[in-house]
C-alpha cells in the first residue's frame, strides 16, 4: 500500500500548490490549466517542469509538433509507455488541455543552478559511465541517460541523485527472488506475468523463472541498484551534475 | 486460392450437411454439447461446457491444435460460437469470418464496409460476436444495423437499421437468437443516447418491440429522472442477456445514466440505468427491475452476464438470478419476481456501507467524482466488466475475473450536443503494481471466496468453466491458463504472445475437445494431443 500513499501525498501537493500557479501568470485557459492539474500534473509536474513524466514546458515537444498531434496523444496515449489515454475527455477539453501545454513552452525556462561543463567532469569522475549509456557511450545497466534533460525536470534528477527509487517509474522495481534450488538473484524487473518474471540482475546479466519454482519472490519498492550521492557530492558538485544531466537534450 | 475456397466450402458442408441450429437444440444443451450454440453456451448464462475430455489430471498436455491470425488486427473482444463444424467470429471492425474447426482455415468471410468510420464514442471499434439460427448467422455493426448472414456463404439475407450511427448509437453486442426472433442492444452510454433493447423477426428483420430502457413522460420510473434529464439518460444494453424458457422471461443487463460522472444535471434514481430488467421476449413489456447503482456517478454498467441458476434457498427450491456487479458486490435475486434476496462484495470498494434490506446501497457520502478528483474502489472499469463469469452445476461455484484497482474519479461540466461524448468527467486510475487483478470462485448463494487465483493485473478476459473439473481464463499480459475449479490450483498455461480481452469457449471436433479463446489479434485453439 505504500505506492498508493505516495500517489495520494503526491497528488495532494500538486492540487494544493496549484493554487499559486493559478493566481500566477496564466490568465487564459483557466478551465486547461485546471483540468491538466487534474489530470497531467502528477507526472508531468506543476507548469509541466517534469517529474515520472516528461517535461512539457518547452517550445516544441518531440513527440507532439502540432496542437492535433497533442489532442491525439492526450487522448489516445502513447503505446509502450506510461502515457495513458483520456478517451473520457471531451474534444473541447482535450484542446484546452492542449492550448494550456502549448502556453507551457512559452514561460521562461527552468533556471538550473550549477555549470553543465564541471557536471560532466562529475560525471567521469563518479565513473557513471560504469552504469549508464550517453550518446552511445557507457555501460547499459542504468537507464540510458542520453536525452534525460529533455524527459526529466531538474527537481527530479536531482531527487533521484539524493534518493534513487523514491520516484521510479511504473513497472521499474527491484527483485529479490531465490529459487528452490541455485543462489538468490536481485535485479531489475524487465518483466512479469502471472506465472512468470523475467529479471536483470547487478552483472547485467538476464534471468527467467517460473514463480512456482521460487521459493521467495519479493517485490522492493523504492529500491534501487543505484547508490545514494548525497553524500558522495558536496553541494556545488551535486548542482554541477544536475546541470550536466539537464543539458543531456538527445541526439537533436 | 479459388480452388483452395471451393475444397473448404465442401468440407464444411460435408460436416454440416442437413444440420441447423434450431431453438430447440439450444435448449437442449446436453444433446449438442460439442457445440457451442449460443453467447454463453446456454441461455442461462452459465458459459459452462458438459465436455469432459479434458481434466485436471491430463490438461499438462494441452497443446496448440491450430491458430487463426485475423488479418486487419484490431481490438479482438469475439466469443465465438460453433455448430456442425463451423466456428463464427467477428473481426473488429465489421468482418464476420467462418472458420473450418478442424483445420482453422477460413471458409467465407463477410465484411461491412467503411466501419473504421463510424462513431464509437466512449469506446473502442470492437464487436464480441454473432447469434446462429436456423441456417442465418445474425451480426450487429458499429453504424448501427442488425444484419443476417447465410452461414453456408456469407452471402446477406436482410439488414435491419436499429438506430443511427450520426446520433452516437452503436452496436458492439453480441446478438441473442430466441425462438424465431433476435434480440440485440445498443451501446452510446457516453453519447447521452436514450438507450433500448430490440427484437427483430429472424426471418426477415421486421421489428418486433422496442423497450426503452429509460421510461418517457407518464410511464413508471421517468419520476427518477430530473426535468428532461431522461432524454439523453443513457442505459445503454451492450451485453448478451440470459433467458428462462420456463417462465418465458428475458434478463439484460443495462449500462450508465448520462452523464456519466457529472450526476447533478440528472437528479433522482435514474430508472432502469445500472439494473437489471425482466421482460416478456413476446411483447418486451416489463416484468420487474432490480437497480443495483441508483444514482450511478461511476460509470457502472451493469453490462455484466447475469447466471440463472436453480437451487435451495431457505430450504425451498427457488429460480435465482445472480450477478457479480461492476460495482463491487455480488448479489442473489429471486428472478420471478426480483426480489433481492443477498448481497455482498466480492472485491474491494469503499463507496458503499453495504446494502439494506432490499439490496440498495447505503452510500458513504463524499464518494461522488469532484473537481479534484475523488479516490474510490473499484475503478471506472469496475470490479468487473463486460467479459464473462461462469457457473459450474459439479462444483456449483460462480467464476469471474476480478480487477482490483482504485480511481480517482472527476467531475466536469457537460452539455448535450447530439452525437458528441457526454460524459462530465473521468478518471485517473492506479495502475501498474498499485493494482492486480485475480479469478475468483464464489459459493453461488452466499457469494463468500472459496479461492482465488491471482493475476498481474487487473484482467479483461471472461472465464469457461468445464465438466472435466476446469477453469480457463486469460491475462492483459497474455496468458491463458487452466486453474482446477475446486481448488483453483494452477494446472497449465500458455503464454499467447497478445492480450487477452475475451471469453473462452469448448467445442469437439469429433469426440475431441478443443479450447479456444481470442488472444492478441488471433484465434488460438488447444486440444490434447
Amino acid at each position: 500500500m505504500k505506492g498508493l500513499t505516495d500517489v495520494l501525498t503526491l497528488s495532494l501537493v500538486l492540487l494544493s500548490s496549484g493554487i499559486a500557479v493559478a493566481e500566477g501568470d496564466v490568465a487564459e485557459g483557466a478551465q486547461g490549466e485546471r483540468l491538466y492539474q487534474a489530470h497531467c500534473a502528477i507526472c508531468h509536474g506543476i507548469g509541466g517542469t517534469g517529474g515520472r513524466g516528461p517535461r512539457l514546458n518547452l517550445a516544441k515537444l518531440r513527440r507532439a509538433p502540432n496542437q492535433p498531434a497533442l489532442v491525439r496523444i492526450i487522448r489516445g496515449g502513447i503505446n509502450g509507455t506510461e502515457m495513458p489515454g483520456s478517451w473520457m475527455l471531451s474534444s473541447d477539453d482535450s484542446q484546452s488541455i492542449a492550448d494550456y501545454v502549448q502556453a507551457l513552452g512559452e514561460r521562461e525556462p527552468e533556471v538550473v543552478p550549477g555549470d553543465a561543463t564541471a557536471g560532466r567532469k562529475v560525471y567521469e569522475a563518479q565513473d557513471c559511465a560504469a552504469c549508464h549509456i550517453v550518446g552511445g557511450t557507457g555501460s547499459s545497466l542504468g537507464p540510458d541517460l542520453s536525452d534525460v534533460g529533455m524527459r526529466r525536470s531538474a527537481a527530479y534528477l536531482r531527487k533521484e541523485l539524493v534518493q534513487p527509487g523514491a520516484t521510479s517509474p511504473d513497472g521499474f522495481i527491484m527483485i529479490y527472488a531465490v529459487p528452490a534450488s541455485g543462489d538468490p538473484v536481485e535485479g531489475m524487473r524487465e518483466n512479469e506475468d502471472s506465472f512468470s518474471v523475467q529479471i536483470r540482475d547487478a552483472n547485467n546479466q538476464f534471468h527467467s523463472f517460473r514463480k512456482t519454482e521460487l521459493k521467495t519472490f519479493r517485490k522492493q519498492r523504492g529500491k534501487s541498484l543505484m547508490p545514494s550521492y548525497g553524500q558522495k557530492l558536496d553541494a556545488a558538485e551535486l548542482d554541477d551534475l544536475v546541470a550536466y544531466l539537464a543539458s543531456l537534450q538527445g541526439d537533436e | 486460392m479459388r480452388s483452395l475456397v471451393g475444397v473448404a466450402l465442401f468440407v464444411a458442408f460435408v460436416f454440416g450437411a442437413g444440420a441447423q441450429v434450431s431453438y430447440e437444440r439450444v435448449l437442449d444443451g446436453e444433446l449438442d454439447k460439442g457445440h457451442w450454440l449460443t453467447y454463453s453456451g446456454n441461455y442461462a448464462g452459465f458459459r459452462y461446457s458438459p465436455l469432459d475430455e479434458i481434466t485436471a489430471s491430463n490438461v499438462k498436455d494441452l497443446r496448440v491444435a491450430w491458430i487463426y491470425q485475423l488479418p486487419d488486427g484490431g481490438h479482438v473482444e469475439t466469443s465465438p460460437i460453433v455448430v456442425d463444424g463451423v466456428m463464427y467470429i467477428t473481426e473488429p471492425p465489421g468482418t464476420v469470418s467462418a472458420l473450418d474447426i478442424q483445420s482453422g482455415r477460413r471458409l467465407w468471410r463477410w465484411t461491412r464496409p467503411d466501419q473504421d468510420r463510424t462513431k464509437t464514442i466512449g469506446f473502442p471499434k470492437v464487436n464480441r460476436g454473432v447469434a446462429v439460427l436456423g441456417d442465418t448467422v445474425y451480426v450487429g455493426t458499429l453504424d448501427c444495423y442488425l444484419v443476417a448472414l447465410d452461414a453456408r456463404s456469407g452471402a446477406k439475407r436482410w439488414e435491419a437499421q436499429v438506430a443511427e450511427n450520426r446520433t452516437g448509437h452503436s452496436i458492439t453486442v453480441a446478438p441473442l437468437a430466441l425462438d424465431g426472433k433476435i434480440i440485440i442492444g445498443v451501446s452510446g452510454g457516453e453519447a447521452g443516447i436514450r438507450g433500448f433493447l430490440d427484437a427483430y423477426d429472424a426471418s426477415n428483420g421486421e421489428r418486433l418491440w422496442r423497450f426503452y430502457t429509460i421510461p418517457g413522460p407518464g410511464e413508471p420510473g421517468n419520476d427518477t429522472w430530473g426535468g428532461d434529464s431522461w432524454k439523453t439518460g443513457a442505459g445503454p444494453t451492450w451485453i448478451t442477456g440470459v433467458f428462462d424458457p420456463d417462465l418465458n422471461t428475458l434478463y439484460w443487463g443495462v449500462g450508465n445514466p448520462g452523464p456519466d460522472w457529472n450526476g447533478d444535471v440528472r437528479p433522482g434514481d435514474n430508472l432502469y440505468t445500472s439494473s437489471v430488467v425482466a421482460l416478456n421476449p413476446d411483447t418486451g413489456t416489463l416484468k420487474w427491475h432490480f437497480q443495483y447503482t441508483p444514482h450511478d456517478t461511476h460509470d457502472w454498467d451493469a453490462n455484466q452476464v447475469p447466471i440463472l441458476v436453480d437451487a435451495d434457498w431457505e430450504g425451498k427450491p427457488r429460480k435465482l438470478l445472480t450477478t457479480a456487479n461492476r460495482n463491487g458486490f455480488y448479489y442473489v435475486l429471486d428472478r420471478e419476481t426480483g426480489e433481492f434476496l443477498h448481497g455482498t462484495p466480492y472485491a474491494k470498494q469503499t463507496w458503499a456501507e453495504g446494502l439494506d434490506e432490499n439490496g440498495r446501497p447505503i452510500v458513504i457520502p463524499g464518494t461522488e467524482p469532484t473537481e479534484e478528483g475523488n479516490l474510490v474502489w473499484p475503478s471506472l472499469q469496475g470490479a468487473t466488466n463486460w467479459f464473462s463469469p461462469s457457473y459450474s452445476p459439479a462444483s456449483k461455484l460462480f467464476y469471474v475475473s476480478v480487477r482490483e484497482m482504485g480511481a480517482y474519479y472527476f467531475k466536469s461540466d457537460v452539455e448535450y450536443e447530439e452525437g458528441a461524448p457526454f460524459m462530465g468527467g473521468g478518471e485517473r486510475a492506479l495502475k501498474g503494481d498499485d493494482a492486480y487483478g485475480a479469478l475468483r470462485a464464489l459459493d453461488v448463494l452466499t457469494g463468500e471466496r472459496k479461492w482465488e487465483f491471482r493475476l498481474q493485473s487487473p484482467p479483461w478476459s471472461g472465464v469457461l468453466s468445464t465438466a472435466g473439473g476446469l477453469v480457463f481464463g486469460g491475462s492483459m499480459e497474455g496468458n491463458f491458463y487452466a486453474l482446477d475449479a475446486e481448488s483453483g490450483e494452477p494446472l497449465w498455461d500458455i503464454q499467447t504472445g497478445g492480450s487477452i480481452a475475451a471469453n473462452p469457449i469448448a467445442f469437439a471436433v469429433g469426440d475431441r475437445q478443443h479450447i479456444a479463446i481470442a488472444a492478441g489479434t488471433a484465434i488460438l485453439t488447444f486440444a490434447l494431443p
